[in-house]
């Protein structure tokens, strides 16, 4: 018997949430980031499950462009992390709070 | 000429616009003098062509009508500045003009060195348009323009000399009684104006009177317009119980005075009473209660004028019982006889009041009898115009003066009572007393003054117009000579007027007749109580000056009180002012503004500093905090997305 | 990738065999190991740990696609995420020396509001899911899903139906390698 497909989007919600819950945790830019990577793959494993179960590349399609955004958005994320850190020595997000009240 | 009645009321309002706005750079005070004077002056031949004009018309057909241009046209309201030329306001034009030309004269000599010569020439020109403005107007609302017109200008030339101290306070504070009072008064004249409004439609003399006689209208209504009518009147024209700012506005300069509170602005009230006749005739009760007030405010004004000893008290006083003379004229029905006591009255009192500013000029502003004396023999033509005044308003024939109290006093008897006549007749032996002894203790007997003064007549510029006004009053009655003596012609005066209050003296009509011999009757006992009123005063004030002394201290408390007006000030300021005071200090001020507006006001502003201040902690900056708070609305969002499956 | 230890089902009697095929297997296996790596990932202090485990999670994510017949994109799951990516996180990790994170938060309550909101919200995804049923008039057509994952397929897409978002990919990649060179350089001084 098939996998049903419950279970592969249950699985994808449970990555997604494990990212949302290191986003909204974690102190360190890098895991940051990381999270939020885990969250983008979350979103790839829906679409190609979608796409397997229909017959349809066009979920895949999209997945290559999730990747190469991913990969683009992971790149100059870390350059504004190496930037922000040149100038106040610390990773730590909750620290960079001049938009405070 | 009556199509260019408009000018009378224009030209004042440029010579006010003139000296206004020119008259301090201009440093000569005859040109100031010869604009403002002039501007009076020409006016006053244009009413008189006017005058001529009409004479020529048919008698019934009398009235004009001059529109300039529509004013308001709201709803129903339809308002024009128009000018109506009909007996009634011709008359009233001829006399602010011309006893108005006559004090803006003598102003020139008496205002002669003040250092604000301009500005009172300026006000005065402005009253007069107000004034004219007032009489001529064909509607209430232009009446009413001129009515506060005359007010302010009224608060304007009282309070002149600012930087006077007067009595107890300052002119400042008379002018601001005089302005506060009138206003009380143009109260009830305003709700009166809206009475008339709803009940009749309309605010134009014409349409209204019309009406008035016309319509179905219940006589309660007319009551309560005639009552707020009547309260206007009693505020302008100093009556019980709104008189109070007439003494204290002789803290301006003495042609004001004349002009103002002898001549014309008091008896705008008159004016605007005999105007609205139709109205209160069809008020019966109204009619008594002014027929009423006007002889006790007589009556009560003479009493206090006998122990003054501020000369322009006594003639203030003088004035606020001659008024109470011609409310008590209209009251009766007897119209025209009130019209011609405004005549006459403003002849004799002006005079009187521009011979006491001579006086008082000579005598280096002393205002107290009780320091003058024996200035006969320094300004004999200030004396001789001043005792033909004192002879006209105490009703000795055949000064004008005679022939208008005379009338009144007969009509209070034929279309009013005995008693309103008894109290007439008093008030007359008052009159003729007290303005004797006024005379007699300024120009006769023994010299009071010190030697620091010199007394000496005043110029020409000033004394002409006393001797004007002196052949006015003494001739001036003429026009009105009664029925009974003039023969087939009837009072001419009476007969002038007669088309104007026809539908009023319609309703009135149906008093009993009395034969002439009654008023000749009458009319001797009023002389003979005159004259021997003037010999009195001479007894007690030239031959025998002990026995008024010993008389006050005798009746020590009821000259107290008469000497202290009754106290009547003294009453108001207990049972309004200081309540008034005294709410709005406590009350209005430290409760109603301080705590509760400017509670709410900066009450609302802390409840949001307290509020911005909660919220503004949301914004921590953290980015994740943040994104809890996105992630709370898709919590949100997906409750929602199951409640709809 | 771990191997777990549950050849012991294939080894039940077959008359009370549980109807379970090798997908199913193959699929709690990899799905364990991601749901549990992604778990951890979350939990180290040291990020080189962190950056491990989240590779382990690629690598079971590439399991999965192979489950799901979607070779392509498994193999570029591992070549660009797996091979790419985290050795560009890692070499940031390297460059930056962060050190140990200590678990407290500043703000206290964030974090266990935040795990609680988390769990709330897995709970509706799973409840849309299973009650929605998204899946419903699916009937799996596996030869469909075969021809769909192959490169062959992709590529055809890619270059005739969506070359434009090809290119705009092409350009978005310049972009960012542009902006991260100007971000991370040194300025000259």
């Amino acid at each position: 018997m098939p996998v049903p497909i419950e279970y592969y989007l249950v699985l994808s919600a449970f990555m997604f949430i494990t990212g949302v819950a290191g986003v909204l945790t974690r102190r360190n830019a890098i895991v940051v980031f990381m999270s939020v990577e885990l969250m983008l793959n979350s979103a790839n494993l829906t679409l190609v499950t979608f796409s397997s179960y229909l017959g349809n590349p066009i979920g895949q399609l999209f997945v290559f462009f999730v990747m190469t955004v991913a990969a683009a958005e992971a790149a100059v994320g870390l350059a504004i992390i190496i930037a922000l850190f040149r100038n106040k020595l610390t990773m730590n997000i909750d620290e960079i709070n001049i938009l405070k009240w | 000429m009556t199509q260019y009645i408009y000018l009378t009321v224009l030209l004042p309002f440029l010579g006010f616009l003139v000296n206004g706005i020119f008259g301090s750079r201009i440093k000569n005070e005859k040109v100031i003098g010869i604009i403002g004077s002039g501007t009076i002056g020409l006016s006053f031949l244009i009413a008189a062509g006017a005058f001529i004009q009409t004479l020529g018309m048919p008698v019934d057909d009398r009235k004009t009508f001059v529109t300039l241009f529509n004013w308001i046209k709201v709803g129903g309201l339809n308002v024009n500045i128009a000018y109506q030329v009909d007996q009634l306001s011709l008359v009233m034009a001829l006399i602010v003009t011309g006893v108005g030309f006559i004090i803006h004269v003598y102003s020139i000599g008496y205002m002669h060195g003040d250092k604000s010569f301009w500005r009172f020439f300026s006000y005065l020109n402005l009253f007069i348009f107000a004034m004219m403005n007032l009489i001529l107007g064909d509607n209430f609302v232009l009446l009413f323009l001129g009515w506060e017109g005359v007010g302010l200008c009224s608060y304007l030339l009282i309070g002149f000399w600012y930087d006077r101290k007067f009595e107890k306070s300052t002119t400042a504070d008379a002018a601001k009684k005089a302005f506060i009072v009138n206003r009380i008064g143009d109260f009830g004249f305003l709700l009166g104006m809206f009475l008339i409004f709803m009940t009749f439609g309309s605010l134009n003399f014409n349409e209204v009177f019309a009406r008035a006689a016309s319509f179905n209208v219940p006589v309660s209504v007319f009551n309560f317009i005639a009552l707020f009518l009547f309260i206007g009147a009693t505020g302008k024209s100093a009556q019980i119980p709104l008189y109070i700012w007439l003494p204290d506005a002789m803290a301006g300069p003495t042609p004001v005075s004349a002009l103002i509170h002898a001549a014309t602005m008091v008896t705008a009230g008159v004016y605007m009473v005999a105007r609205c006749s139709i109205i209160f005739a069809s008020a019966p009760s109204i009619m008594i209660l002014i027929a009423i007030i006007g002889a006790l405010t007589a009556l009560f004004a003479a009493s206090i004028g006998l122990v003054q000893n501020d000369i322009k008290k006594v003639l203030a006083y003088s004035t606020v019982s001659q008024l109470g003379y011609m409310f008590l004229a209209l009251g009766v029905g007897a119209f025209t006889a009130g019209i011609f006591h405004v005549m006459t009255h403003a002849f004799f009192k002006a005079l009187l009041f521009l011979g006491a500013g001579s006086v008082i000029h000579s005598m280096h502003d002393e205002q107290d009898i009780q320091h003058y004396g024996g200035l006969k023999k320094y300004m004999p033509r200030t004396a001789m115009t001043f005792l033909i005044a004192a002879l006209a308003i105490s009703g000795i024939p055949p000064l004008s003066g005679f022939f208008s109290k005379d009338d009144i006093l007969w009509y209070a008897f034929a279309n009013g009572s005995f008693l309103l006549w008894l109290i007439g007749a008093v008030t007359a032996l008052l009159t003729a007393f007290y303005m004797f002894r006024l005379y007699f203790l300024t120009f006769e007997g023994k010299e009071r003054f010190g030697h620091d003064k010199h007394p000496h007549e005043s110029p020409g510029l000033m004394t002409i117009p006393l001797m004007v006004l002196a052949v006015l009053s003494a001739v001036g009655g003429f026009i009105g000579i009664p029925a009974l003596f003039s023969g087939e012609g009837g009072n001419r005066f009476e007969n002038w007027l007669e088309p104007v209050f026809k539908s009023a003296n319609f309703k009135t009509a149906g008093y009993g007749i009395y034969s002439s011999f009654d008023e000749i009757a009458l009319m001797l006992v009023t002389v003979i109580g005159a004259g021997l009123a003037i010999y009195f005063a001479r007894y007690v004030y030239l031959r025998n000056p002990q026995f008024a002394v010993n008389t006050s201290k005798r009746f020590k408390g009821l000259y107290n009180l008469l000497l202290n007006k009754y106290f009547v000030d003294e009453f108001y300021d207990a049972a309004v002012v200081n309540p008034i005071l005294k709410t709005s200090d406590n009350f209005l001020w430290r409760i109603a503004d301080v705590k509760i507006i400017d509670g709410v006001v900066n009450g609302t502003a802390s409840l949001i500093e307290l509020i911005s201040g909660r919220i503004r902690k949301m914004q921590t900056g953290v980015t994740q905090v943040y994104a809890v708070v996105m992630m709370l609305g898709i919590v949100i969002a997906l409750f929602w997305v199951i409640l709809s499956l | 990738m771990r191997e777990t230890r549950d050849s012991s089902v294939a080894a039940l009697p077959t008359q009370n065999r549980i109807i379970m095929s090798i997908e199913l297997i193959l699929f709690i296996i990899f799905g364990l190991v991601a749901a549990v790596s992604g778990i951890l990932m979350i939990t180290r202090a040291n990020p080189v740990m962190s950056a491990l485990f989240l590779i382990v999670n690629f690598g079971s994510l590439a399991g999965l696609y192979i489950l799901l017949n979607a070779q392509f994109i498994a193999v570029a799951e591992v070549i660009v995420y797996a091979g790419a990516i985290m050795v560009l996180f890692l070499f940031v990790i390297m460059l930056l020396r962060p050190e140990h994170e200590k678990l407290a938060f500043k703000i206290p309550g964030i974090k266990a509001f935040s795990i609680v909101i988390a769990f709330l919200v897995f709970f509706q995804l799973a409840y849309v899911i299973f009650f929605a049923h998204p899946g419903l008039s699916l009937k799996p057509d596996v030869a469909a899903s075969i021809k769909a994952g192959t490169v062959e397929t992709i590529g055809r897409e890619l270059f005739t139906n969506y070359v434009l978002p090809f290119e705009a990919a092409g350009y978005l990649l310049l972009a960012a390698t542009i902006g991260a060179v100007v971000l991370a350089k040194k300025k000259f001084d």
